[in-house]
Formats: structure tokens, C-alpha cells, sequence
């Protein structure tokens, strides 16, 4: 189980996309895994054939946890029953989670399977690794394979669903496979579930069924709540922050934006947070001290760029998934990724690469927020850069006096791995970047 | 299209961006953004589910004009045929 965030403790295996004997390539998405904050699609991080799948669907385990093994592709597979092998654990290669104490790989609760019930997936044809199971654990009842040979929904089947909409269907016992999604990449929206109840079901009970809604939500909240809780608590212990903040002339660079958005089509159009995430994104490439993370005792620059995005969900809650490489791509190429990151983190379908990625964090208050943000840092990066919104003030230039754009950008840094001096530094080259938006 | 038929369209449009949002306790003159708390990411794909079901693109110097659900109506409502 890959840690996919700093503050996450565990995961729950929703679906395997693979089984025993599939060949996988570096990359290839194997599972879908549910977290306190957001379905997490987990990359597989080598080439080679799936030999063993060790967690079970439905079944919850620790950061660490192996969840698959993994071995050469030219080796034929083997069966759960064979010995374990010294082939490599399924688990991505988790760039932060070094300071994350992970814990020790356990023994992970096997799937319970009686001969009775192999014989009766044969019989039905039904491949027995695939059926979900109903029981403790996921252990297969027969009925679990009977409903499957029945409805031939098998637990490879992906269905795109928001955590909520999972968490109401299995409250009401509905099959998500069953229905059509109104939500973005027709993804299964908690209304969407809610509409399956029949009707006669729902009016003499209008109570119990809108208690557990309210449960449900409220449940999803405080535990995003404590999520972020225990990650801010831990940062404010043990990062020593210090502050900065400048303020950005962005007359140029919303002038420029103006004229190449009348030429560009409307699904085409950037907005001002593209150009400030890609100015941050090139001011961390040139002042990498910023941009790593804290390992024990010291700071270990990032090779790469990937700009983490802290992303406000609908309903409460926040989550900071990274547009990769961001220092290298076209200002056009981050806008269309921060287009699908955004809608991807609140359709609740992230991948593990995302999640497990930034090397530096930005805190986008955008329109409607105040003009400054200090943030907090995201352990173990070392920064989080902070942009308040985009306001008209008096502001000289040239000896002359005239109303402007302007942003208030801000540096938290931790100040074990760099000064103020170098934070200074690292908004003067957003400033400077952000005045010649044309090189952006 | 007429005033109704908008309005339609706008909800249809807002409800994959902000499920939440119910157009009927919109203060019409106010500014829908801050009412919804929706950001400028949000509002760009408001103009482009628009522009997906209405055909009308509303260039960014207009959008001063579409600040309120009244403005946003009155500009789709000219601008249809």
C-alpha cells in the first residue's frame, strides 16, 4: 500500500484491475485504492507479470502493506497457494514516505475460499479471483458467486464513483455497476445513488434513510478533517516556518493573457492561477533549496519540478495532488492539466503518482479568498508558496502613479532546510518571471 | 431560446461544476461567483459548458457583464435566437 500523501495511514484495495499471470508495464494502472480523502488509482512501478495478489477487494491495510507480488514476465504464474518468493513487492516506490514511519509489512489476512465454493465458481465459470466477496476479510460466500455469475459484475469491472457515492450505495446495499453517472467523466454521483431508491422504500422511512445520509457525510467530513488535522498538527511541531510575502505587479502578464485568450477558443482559455503555478514552478527549478524534502536530518533537492496544487473540495476539505513536471511543460499543457486535476480531485479519482509526488505546494486562494495567505507546509516538502487574490491598488511605476493588478505572493519555509535569504530569492524569480509572460 | 429555457441551461451547466448549487436561492443581482463560491476555474467552465450547449462563447472582456445570474440570462437570451 503506497503512501499517497503524508497524512495517510491506510487504504482500502476498491478494485483490481489485474490478476494473477496479467503481464503489466511501469505505469500501468493495477488498482483502485479508497483513502479518507479521494479514490487513488495505484500505477504499478516495474515491468513484469502479476504473480500474487495478497489484499483482498474490501479489505483495509496500512501504509506498507504488500499488495501484490510481482515477477518476471517470462516466468509462468503461479498459484496463491506456493510458497512466498523473493520476487519484488507491488508497491510504487512512495517518493516522501521515507519520513513517514511505514510499518513493517504484515502478514496480510489471505481470502478465505472453501473447495465447495472454487467448485461452484467452476461450474458457473465464474473466475473465482474476481468475485467480491461478502464475508469478513472478503471472504467469498456462495451466494457471492452466484450473484456474480448472475449479473456477470465481476470485481474488475471499473466503475467511476465519487468515495461518497460508494459509501451511500454500499449504506443501501445498491450496486454501483448498475448505474448511469451524472457526474464528470460519467462518474456515479451520491444523487445518482440516491435515485435507485425505490420510492416505496423511501417514504415510510424518511427517517432512517435521511439519518445515515446525514452519518454518512458527516463521517466523510470528520475524517478528511482528522486527516488534515494530524498532518497540520505534525507540521506546526516540527517544521520551524518562517514567512515572507511580496507584492507582485501583474499588469503585464494579464494583458498578455487578455490578448492571446481573444485569440484562443474558449476551451482553450488560461486563467491567472496557470501563469502564477507555472512562474512558481521555474522559480523552483532555479532555487531548488525550496523545492525537495526533509529527510531526518537534512534537505534533499528534487531532480524534478512537481508542483503540488492545493485544491479546495466542494463541501469541505482540501487535497494537494501535483501536476508533474510542471517546470517543463507549456503554459497551454498546465493549463489543460490543472483543468483535469481539479476535476479529477473533486470527481474523487486521483492517481497514486499525484498524490505521492510534489516536491512544493502552492495555496491558491483565487478569487473570492483574502490577499495573502501564510500557509502551512505539507511535510516533508520544505515550501509552500502562497497566492492571495488578484486585487486593483494604486502602485508606482516609472515615477508614475496608476491603479493596478497585483497579487501578494507568499514563502513559508522551513527554516532547517534553507534561510530567509534564499526564500527572498525564490519570490524575486516569480517576480521576475511573472513580468516577461510571453517566456513563460 | 427564452429567459426559462436560459436558466435551464445555466442549472444544467452549474450542476457539474457545483452539485450543490440551487439557482432558485440565487440573489439574481449579486455576484454568482461569490454566491456559489466558485473560482475563476470554475467560472471558465461555466462559460465553456455554455458555449457546448448554446453555441455562444462570452469573450473574457465581457465578462463584467455576466457577473450576476441576471447579466448572465440577459447576455444569452440577446445573443439566442
Amino acid at each position: 500500500m503506497p503512501s499517497l500523501g503524508a497524512d495517510m495511514e491506510s487504504g482500502t484495495i476498491v478494485e483490481w484491475h489485474v490478476k494473477p499471470g496479467d503481464t503489466v508495464q511501469r505505469g500501468d494502472i493495477i488498482a483502485l485504492v479508497a483513502t479518507e480523502k479521494s479514490d487513488i488509482e495505484v500505477e504499478v512501478f516495474d515491468n513484469g507479470a502479476v504473480r500474487e495478489i495478497l489484499v483482498p477487494v474490501g479489505q483495509e491495510v496500512a501504509v506498507g502493506t504488500v499488495l501484490a507480488r510481482l515477477g518476471d514476465s517470462a516466468e509462468p504464474s503461479v498459484g496463491p497457494s506456493s510458497p512466498p518468493d523473493s520476487s519484488p513487492p507491488v508497491v510504487p516506490p512512495s517518493t516522501p514516505a521515507p519520513v513517514i514511519p511505514a510499518p513493517r509489512p504484515q502478514p496480510t489476512e489471505r481470502r478465505v475460499i472453501s473447495p465447495l465454493i472454487r467448485h461452484r465458481a467452476e461450474e458457473l465459470g465464474v473466475d473465482i479471483d474476481h468475485v467480491v466477496g461478502s464475508g469478513q476479510g472478503g471472504a467469498v460466500h456462495r451466494s457471492d458467486v452466484e450473484s456474480a455469475a448472475a449479473t456477470g459484475k465481476l470485481a474488475s469491472g471499473f466503475v467511476r464513483a465519487s468515495p461518497r457515492a460508494r459509501r451511500r450505495a454500499s449504506e443501501l446495499g445498491i450496486d454501483l455497476a448498475g448505474l448511469v453517472g451524472s457526474g464528470p467523466d460519467d462518474s456515479i454521483t451520491e444523487a445518482d445513488v440516491e435515485r435507485t431508491v425505490p420510492s416505496e422504500v423511501a417514504q415510510p422511512t424518511v427517517e432512517p434513510l435521511a439519518k445515515p445520509d446525514i452519518r454518512g457525510d458527516g463521517n466523510q467530513k470528520a475524517a478528511m478533517r482528522r486527516a488534515i488535522a494530524s498532518l497540520m498538527e505534525r507540521a506546526n511541531r516540527e517544521i520551524p516556518h518562517y514567512y515572507l510575502n511580496t507584492t507582485i505587479d501583474l499588469q503585464p502578464a494579464l494583458d498578455w493573457l487578455a490578448a492571446t485568450n481573444i485569440e484562443r477558443p474558449v476551451a482553450e482559455r488560461i486563467i491567472p492561477t496557470a501563469m502564477l503555478l507555472k512562474a512558481t514552478a521555474r522559480a523552483a527549478r532555479e532555487v531548488p533549496d525550496l523545492n525537495g524534502f526533509w529527510v531526518e536530518d537534512h534537505v534533499e533537492q528534487s531532480g524534478s519540478v512537481h508542483l503540488g496544487v492545493a485544491i479546495s473540495l466542494r463541501g469541505g476539505g482540501l487535497i494537494a495532488p501535483a501536476i508533474l513536471d510542471a517546470d517543463k511543460c507549456t503554459l497551454v499543457e498546465l493549463m489543460v492539466r490543472l483543468r483535469d486535476l481539479v476535476s479529477r480531485a473533486r470527481s474523487g479519482v486521483l492517481r497514486a503518482s499525484e498524490m505521492s509526488a510534489p516536491t512544493i505546494t502552492v495555496s491558491n486562494l483565487g478569487d473570492q479568498g483574502a490577499e495573502a495567505v501564510y500557509g502551512v507546509i505539507y511535510p516533508p516538502q520544505v515550501a509552500l508558496i502562497g497566492f492571495g487574490k488578484i486585487v486593483e491598488r494604486p502602485w508606482a511605476h516609472e515615477g508614475m502613479l496608476g491603479v493596478r493588478p497585483v497579487v501578494t505572493a507568499t514563502v513559508a519555509g522551513d527554516h532547517r532546510a534553507s534561510d530567509g535569504h534564499v526564500g527572498g530569492l525564490f519570490l524575486a524569480a516569480v517576480d521576475r518571471l511573472l513580468q516577461r509572460p510571453e517566456e513563460l | 431560446m427564452n429567459e426559462k429555457e436560459v436558466i435551464e441551461v445555466i442549472g444544467a451547466v452549474l450542476h457539474r461544476i457545483a452539485p450543490e448549487a440551487d439557482l432558485a436561492l440565487v440573489d439574481p443581482d449579486s455576484e454568482l461567483q461569490e454566491q456559489l463560491d466558485i473560482d475563476s476555474m470554475d467560472f471558465l467552465n461555466v462559460v465553456i459548458g455554455l458555449h457546448e450547449r448554446t453555441g455562444i462563447d462570452i469573450p473574457e472582456r465581457d465578462y463584467r457583464q455576466v457577473s450576476t445570474l441576471h447579466g448572465l440570462v440577459g447576455y444569452i437570451v440577446a445573443r439566442s435566437d
